[in-house]
């Protein structure tokens, strides 16, 4: 899962806080990405080129995928992709899979990918939450960060600690509901 | 289980040697090209090792971050480690298992290791 890619435009965006959210429902059939953040927002204009391939903000190369993958990766499986921006409060980035959908990508290693950006943007807060099958689990950075009291989530004792915490944590809910 | 009261003993074993610690410019940099082409190529794994074999030794002044795509794609998973007073290294088509030779002979001894960097392809 491009998670990353994604989650880095919040980062970039100037973001302080940044909720994680996957959410399998079976009713529904679907899986639910949601990446929410406060920073600086983008203007409509701006959400409505964001899926297209050929448009990025950055200046070291013409083409920016982070997006467009997502919309493809859900669009295959059933799903969709939605976007809602205001300037200066944030932007929300909502990818909907087929739970249950041939095409759907593997999840792939969560906790690493969650663990890797905690990590690499250690000032940044995340609030990560995973909810299946009538479970619940929820990593805040804020209640970490207030244990850790200075010591930095980029320190590799640490980022181990906040990768196995949320391994352990997640992979039975997933594996109970059949997610991965 | 991992608990908060483990994460409580880390945070004051950290400080301990953070106290120690000299300044910013001391610290030695692990870098690890995270793009696409980077994760697809292995990445993650490295990473996590490096992270791993840092921690079980309790080193400090050393991180662990990532960058995006370094520009040589081929050569992925690429680390680039940076000590203070030396010029970055970069290491190519790393592995999990090269990690352990790379952090006890560059990062603790100061020498590279050669036959892993860009110069010996």
């Amino acid at each position: 899962m491009n998670v990353l890619d994604v989650a880095q435009n919040s980062v970039a965006a100037g973001a302080t806080l940044i909720f994680i959210t996957l959410e399998a429902n079976e009713e529904t059939g679907l899986l639910t990405l949601t990446i929410a953040d406060n920073g600086k927002g983008m203007t409509a204009e701006t959400v409505a080129h964001v899926t297209d391939p050929f448009y990025t903000t950055r200046k070291t190369r013409k083409v920016g995928l982070g997006l467009p993958f997502l919309k493809m990766s859900a669009e295959m499986t059933g799903g969709t992709l939605g976007i809602e921006s205001e300037v200066g409060k944030g932007t929300t980035v909502t990818a909907s899979f087929g739970l249950h959908h041939i095409d759907r990508a593997p999840l792939g290693d969560v906790a690493s990918t969650v663990g890797g950006l905690i990590q690499c943007s250690p000032d940044i807060d995340f609030v990560f939450t995973v909810r299946a099958g009538g479970e619940e689990f929820c990593a805040d950075t804020r209640e970490l960060r207030a244990v850790l009291d200075g010591v930095s989530f980029a320190e590799p004792a640490v980022a181990q600690w906040v990768r196995e915490f949320i391994e352990e944590n997640t992979q039975p809910i997933l594996q109970r509901s059949n997610i991965i | 289980m991992k608990s908060l009261q483990e994460l409580a003993a880390i945070r004051d074993r950290m400080k301990q040697t953070v106290n120690t610690r000299e300044a910013a410019h001391d610290t030695t940099r692990v870098v690890v090209g995270m793009a696409t082409c980077g994760i697809a190529a292995g990445a993650r794994p490295v990473l996590n090792a490096f992270t791993e074999e840092i921690a079980r030794r309790e080193l400090s002044g050393v991180l662990v971050t990532q960058t995006g795509c370094i520009g040589l794609c081929q050569y992925e998973p690429i680390v680039e480690v940076t000590t203070p007073g030396q010029e970055k290294v970069t290491y190519v088509k790393m592995t999990p298992d090269k990690v352990a030779r790379v952090v006890s002979e560059h990062i603790i001894g100061g020498k590279p290791v050669a036959e892993y960097t860009i110069g010996a392809r």
